[in-house]
């Protein structure tokens, strides 16, 4: 099986964030890491490949920092990585992303195609879905498990409320990866070492721009949320009181 | 789980200073770290346990031997192997110490000045911790000074036989082969090293016990009555005091980057607990001017210490390093990791000697740290003679 597995570097969960000076998006000058998911995606394909061969190939879009993720998925075992390398490919919506891989990946085959199930950092949970639709793929969303059969694969998927879907899909398809689906491997010193060797394809914005449109999607502004203290009374018998107070800690609070 | 999870440590885009690959082997080693050890490491200093478990997954990642090029080790460069030690040792020094001995004061050894039918033997399996090894060059008589060394090798046929006593010797008692340094005495008492394998009768290993610093690794004394080994155990490329120097050269590197990792626990958790700890007018204590000039001065003190050990290890990839440089990363990088774990444990007043946080278990390890692989004060003389040129030892 071939497969490509989608990769986003986003900023690091536990760092602590600053916004930038337009007061858009956060500062350059933070910690990064793989999002979450697309390590899961990453981790899938691995194994998928140990067990009926084939070829991994991972992708990112991303300034010449993205790189990172691509090493780190040659370490753990990828073939070899492509990387879309422009500072443009910060802050596009999902549909531009989707259109940009599609546009990088248009001269190969790909059996599976995964992405993580969302970013940790826009969290639109879109690009790969937008991706089948552009390459006219089947999807299936938060996938769990994956097993291949004789006409395709059948893949287990989280529904809400502890339910689970089975879909037997045919290949190629494009699934999004949910975290947690398996156990992620480390990258070995000697894997690390190796990767040097491997091939990583750069793509510049100028070969998939004509792919591409304006973004339908911007963030127009960010900040801290403010803080701030509000007393309520609430009047009436003691058991309305409880009801009213048990309906604000519920919904306007959320805190049980 | 520790109760302040800790965020990394990069006041001046450090970072910036190392390739991607650098990066990628710090990341991985700290998320180890941060997954493997950390879970476990206050119990296993309580208990006085070495987590032998962890033994198998570092090797799995390469972490024995990393700077050692085939016999399975990945062949890192020296920065790379120093990152890896910072991180092993931000978990804790002493299971950094086991690391540093396998690598550092047994393999390269083997490595160094091993036949190749030594190395093929011993190598790859102490590449995939099958076999563990230890280093004895330190005597209940002689540490600073090893040169005074009692242990003797004596050639009758075409064995070696070794009288003596080693103290103070790190994973003595689950070592499979000890790096054995003794006296020839048919070649004028020269100092060579011998591999011994610790089944060998007349070998003797037992640990010390009440040790306050480095509980997590082992530490014993061995004793050598009578231990006959083939001549081929001879390490044949060794020859006088300066063949344990030269690991020691090595180790003390590696040592170098651990304080630092030590340090910034140490350092993180105190900002962490400052911001979050209120003491008069409910204001957290890091708005206090003298909790502030403690952080400034850590902060300070570990970018200096992160910029001396990367040029040394810089130095070192490009084959120009001298001793006395790694005498001067070792002996600063160490001296400003204690003086982190003093200021830290101190902001963090009463919850500072409790094991809660990882502070007071630094700090005694740290102790270890400034005394091994040279005191604080030899290296002070080491760097003393190398700009005057006059020995004060
Ligand atoms: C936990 C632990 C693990 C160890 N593991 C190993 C190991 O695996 N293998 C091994 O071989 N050894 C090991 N050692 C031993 C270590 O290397 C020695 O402790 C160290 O070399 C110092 O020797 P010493 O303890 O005999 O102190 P001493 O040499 O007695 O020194 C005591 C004090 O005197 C000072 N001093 C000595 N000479 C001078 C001088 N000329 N001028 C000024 N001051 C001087 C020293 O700086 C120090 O402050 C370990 C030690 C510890 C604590
Ligand atoms: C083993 C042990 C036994 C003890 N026994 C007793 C006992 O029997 N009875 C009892 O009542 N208590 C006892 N204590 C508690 C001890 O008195 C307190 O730990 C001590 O008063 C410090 O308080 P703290 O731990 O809350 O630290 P904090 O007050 O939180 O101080 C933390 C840090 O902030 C600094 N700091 C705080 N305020 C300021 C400021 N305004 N400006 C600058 N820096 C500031 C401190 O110097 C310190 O470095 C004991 C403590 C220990 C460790």
């Amino acid at each position: 099986m071939k497969i490509l597995v989608c990769m986003k570097q986003v900023p690091q969960k536990d760092a602590p964030l600053k916004l930038n000076e337009a007061g858009t998006w956060i500062r350059e000058d933070v910690s990064y890491e793989v999002n979450e998911p697309d390590a899961f995606a990453l981790e899938e394909a691995l194994r998928q490949k140990e067990k009926h061969s084939g070829e991994v190939v991972a992708i990112t879009a991303g300034p010449t920092r993205a790189s990172q993720v691509l090493r780190e998925a040659l370490a753990k075992g990828a073939d070899r990585a492509i990387h879309l390398e422009d500072n443009g490919f910060v802050g596009l919506d999902a549909y531009n992303t989707a259109r940009a891989i599609a546009a990088a990946i248009k001269d190969e085959k790909f059996d599976l195609i995964f992405t993580g199930l969302q970013s940790d950092d826009y969290g639109y949970a879109q690009t790969g879905v937008i991706l089948a639709q552009i390459l006219g793929l089947p999807h299936a969303t938060i996938i769990m498990q994956i097993e291949k059969n004789d006409s395709g694969v059948r893949v287990k998927r989280e529904l809400e409320a502890g339910f689970f879907q089975f879909v037997d899909m045919p290949l190629p398809a494009v699934l999004t990866i949910q975290s947690g689906i398996n156990k992620l491997r480390y990258a070995t010193l000697i894997g690390i070492k190796q990767a040097k060797t491997k091939p990583l394809r750069k793509v510049t914005m100028a070969e998939v721009q004509s792919a591409m449109g304006i973004n339908l999607q911007k963030i127009e502004k960010m900040y801290i949320p403010e803080k701030s203290k509000n007393t309520q009374f609430i009047d009436g018998p003691p058991g309305e009181i409880a009801k009213k107070l048990v309906e604000k800690l519920k919904n306007e609070l959320r805190v049980i | 789980m520790p109760a302040i999870k800790f965020r990394g440590v990069d006041f001046i885009e450090f970072d910036t200073l190392l390739n991607d690959d650098e990066r990628l082997v710090r990341d991985t080693a700290r998320k180890f770290i941060e997954e493997n050890l950390v879970p476990i490491i206050e119990e296993c200093n309580r208990a006085g346990r070495f987590p032998r478990e962890l033994v198998k997954p570092m090797a799995d990642l390469g972490f024995f031997g990393a700077s050692l090029n085939g016999y399975g080790c990945a062949g890192m460069s020296n920065v790379e192997y120093g990152l890896v030690t910072q991180e092993l040792e931000r978990g804790d020094s002493g299971v950094r110490s086991f690391v540093s001995v396998q690598s550092a004061l047994v393999m390269y050894p083997i490595y160094a000045f091993g036949c190749d039918e030594q190395k093929l033997k011993w190598l790859p399996a102490m590449q995939k911790g099958e076999k563990l090894g230890c280093f004895g060059l330190t005597e209940p008589g002689f540490g600073s000074n090893p040169g005074g060394m009692r242990t003797r090798a004596r050639k009758v046929g075409n064995e070696y036989v070794l009288n003596g006593e080693k103290m103070w010797i790190t994973s003595g008692t689950i070592a499979d082969v000890a790096v054995i340094w003794a006296k020839v005495e048919n070649e004028n008492d020269k100092v060579r090293g011998f591999l011994v394998e610790t089944d060998r009768p007349g070998f003797k290993a037992d640990d010390i016990h009440g040790k306050w610093s480095l509980r997590a690794s082992v530490t014993s004394g061995l004793s050598l009555q009578d231990v006959h080994i083939p001549e081929a155990n001879l390490l044949p490329k060794s020859g006088g005091l300066k063949s344990p120097l030269m690991c020691l050269n090595q180790a003390r590197y590696g040592i170098s980057w651990g304080a630092i990792g030590a340090a910034m626990a140490c350092y993180d958790c105190a900002l962490q607990y400052s911001m979050l700890r209120k003491q008069f007018r409910d204001q957290p204590i890091a708005s206090h001017q003298l909790v502030q000039e403690k952080l400034a001065w850590m902060i300070s003190e570990i970018t200096k210490a992160q910029l001396l050990v990367l040029q040394v290890g810089r130095l070192k990839d490009a084959n120009k390093v001298q001793h006395q440089h790694i005498s001067m990363a070792k002996r600063n990088n160490v001296w400003m990791a204690l003086e982190c774990a003093r200021l830290s444990r101190d902001i963090l007043g009463a919850n500072g000697v409790a094991d809660d946080y990882p502070i007071m278990r630094h700090l005694m390890n740290l102790e270890s740290v400034k005394t091994y692989e040279g005191t604080h004060d030899i290296h002070t003389l080491i760097i003393g003679a190398s700009v005057t040129g006059i020995d004060a030892f």
